[in-house]
């Protein structure tokens, strides 16, 4: 009962703690703005603990935060070959193959409209295709190894890169469009002068989408045949061991890996759209 | 020398509720060195004249010929600079950068850029800006930028589309006056659209006056006005004559019962 008290009163006193920032005339600073989360986070880990120890909550519906770091620091070298497995290799050339397949097939669609009325409705249809049901398909055509995850991966995200892609390259105004006419350029010089960098926010939009997409795609595809590591395996098989502590450990991974990843693509995003009204500050 | 001629030049766009016809029996000459204005109420086709001009609109009757070529020929040379209503920069290029967009189209070599870019930005005193981006300039700079762009090439006709119609009457002033140094250090031939008509007899040595539904010429008027013009020119009674006569066009063209 202690330590459910104990963390009643650590919840409180990490609220008034945020109150108290936030009301402060220095909550604009950058040690205000980082302090905030990492309050928040350090006192949602805390009560996890003492909740789960004074409740006696069973490890296998919920392990303590402390069981979770274990298993993460101990399992380290399988937490690595399983990341390398599943992220490095499937989700990451997933996730290169298909956008750049996704940005081949909007630049055709683009040049010739005719496919804008055949291609699109394909790539809608297969964007509608349950990842259930082409996991094992591709399983089945690429094998146990990374390259059939990569394959769900290459499903996933081409048509979010592509409808993007496409509207990016359509969003030049009229007047831009007359100005590259009055010029008499030809059509490389406008998509790369004009419609290509105006595409860009576009682009990077479905490229974010893409990263949370490929993630998924590359574990979930694990469940359906895979070499004996990767992180959807891993998962799968410590489900039935009840070994949720490492289920825990690999999803804390998971959320790792998928948070730099995203962060990345946003950072280059903001090197490259920083003229767009989204991304300029004042 | 003749740079732009018109003659019973006709355009009709199709539209869903039946023709409507833009341009009708359109004659014109523009000599080498005219600043021409296109004045008339919206509607009047001074836009669309223009366009033709540019070869960004196609006539569908009569002839139009820009430096003895047609004016798609005429585009393809890069016989024109255009200024849009708009500035139109690219917010992703800087000012030195939107003013290297048409040389870089055009095949200018590195040294020549540099030397163009500082001349044209000069010309247009924003020398100093070269590295600012478009949004973070005033309106004002940045149709500033957008002439300079359209002059940073070898283009002897400077094509002006309400170009400081988005603008206040002081940077309106300011800018014509700058307008019309440029016009005399260059020596080009600028065609002007304007629904203003002091900014059309300061600026103008002809002012074509345009009416509506058909899109015509009403009156075109020599400016008796010297080429050198101080802003206070806008007081001399030969500015109010002008002035006025491009008001009986215009009133005369355009039926007010509407």
């Amino acid at each position: 009962m202690g330590l459910v008290i104990a963390a009643l009163v650590l919840w409180g006193a990490g609220w008034m703690m945020n109150m108290a920032i936030a009301a402060s005339p220095r909550r604009t600073t950058l040690a205000a703005r980082v302090a905030v989360p990492v309050i928040f986070g350090i006192t949602v880990l805390v009560m996890w603990e003492l909740l789960v120890r004074g409740l006696g909550v069973s490890p296998i519906i919920l392990p303590a935060p402390s069981a979770i770091a274990g298993a993460f620091a101990e399992q380290t070298h399988t937490l690595w070959l399983d990341f390398r497995q599943t992220v490095l290799k499937g989700a990451l050339s997933g996730f290169f193959i298909g956008c750049a397949a996704a940005f081949a097939a909007a630049l055709a669609i683009d040049r010739v409209p005719f496919l804008q009325r055949g291609l699109l409705p394909i790539g809608n249809f297969v964007a509608a295709l349950p990842i259930i049901g082409v996991a094992p398909i591709m399983v089945g055509w690429f094998g146990f190894d990374w390259e059939s995850k990569a394959a769900v991966v290459v499903v996933m995200v081409f048509f979010p890169m592509l409808i993007n892609t496409v509207q990016g390259l359509a969003d030049t105004t009229a007047m831009q469009r007359d100005l590259m006419k009055t010029y008499s350029a030809g059509y490389w010089q406008s998509l790369f002068k004009l419609r290509l960098p105006a595409a860009l926010p576009f682009i990077f939009n479905g490229l974010k989408i893409s990263t949370t997409l490929a993630l998924i795609g590359a574990i979930v595809a694990e469940y359906f045949g895979s070499p004996t590591h990767g992180m959807g395996f891993r998962i799968s098989t410590e489900v039935g061991r009840l070994g949720l502590d490492m289920v825990w450990a690999e999803i804390t991974a998971a959320a790792i890996a998928g948070t730099c990843f995203y962060g990345v693509v946003a950072l280059i995003e903001r090197g490259l759209t920083f003229w767009h009204p989204s991304q300029r500050s004042g | 020398m003749t740079v732009v001629k018109a003659d019973d030049l006709a355009l009709t766009f199709q539209t869903n509720d039946g023709p409507v016809h833009a341009l009708a029996d359109v004659n014109l000459t523009v000599e080498k060195g005219d600043f021409v204005s296109f004045i008339g109420p919206s509607g009047c086709g001074k836009t669309t004249f223009l366009r033709c001009i540019a070869g960004l609109e196609t006539p569908t009757g009569g002839s139009l010929t820009v430096n003895g070529m047609t004016p798609d020929e005429a585009r393809r040379s890069r016989a024109y600079g255009y200024v849009f209503q708009a500035a139109g920069l690219y917010p992703w290029r800087t000012i030195a950068g939107n003013v290297r967009l048409p040389l870089e189209i055009m095949g200018y070599s590195r040294a020549e850029m540099a030397e163009r870019i500082a001349r044209v930005l000069e010309l247009v005193e924003l020398s100093g800006f070269e590295k600012k981006y478009p949004w973070q300039l005033s309106g004002g700079m940045q149709q500033r930028a957008s002439i300079a762009r359209a002059l940073a090439f070898d283009a002897d006709i400077l094509l002006m589309d309400e170009p400081f119609g988005a603008l206040d009457e002081i940077v309106r002033d300011h800018l014509n006056e700058q307008l019309l140094k440029l016009w005399a250090r260059t020596e080009k031939t600028i065609c002007f659209v304007t629904h203003s008509i002091p900014e059309a007899v300061y600026l103008s040595t002809r002012i074509v006056v345009m009416s509506p539904r058909p899109g015509r010429i009403t009156d075109v008027i020599e400016s008796p006005l010297p080429r050198e013009r101080p802003l206070d020119i806008r007081d001399s009674t030969q500015f109010l004559e002008v002035a006025h006569r491009v008001r009986e066009g215009l009133r005369a063209g355009h039926a007010y019962d509407q």
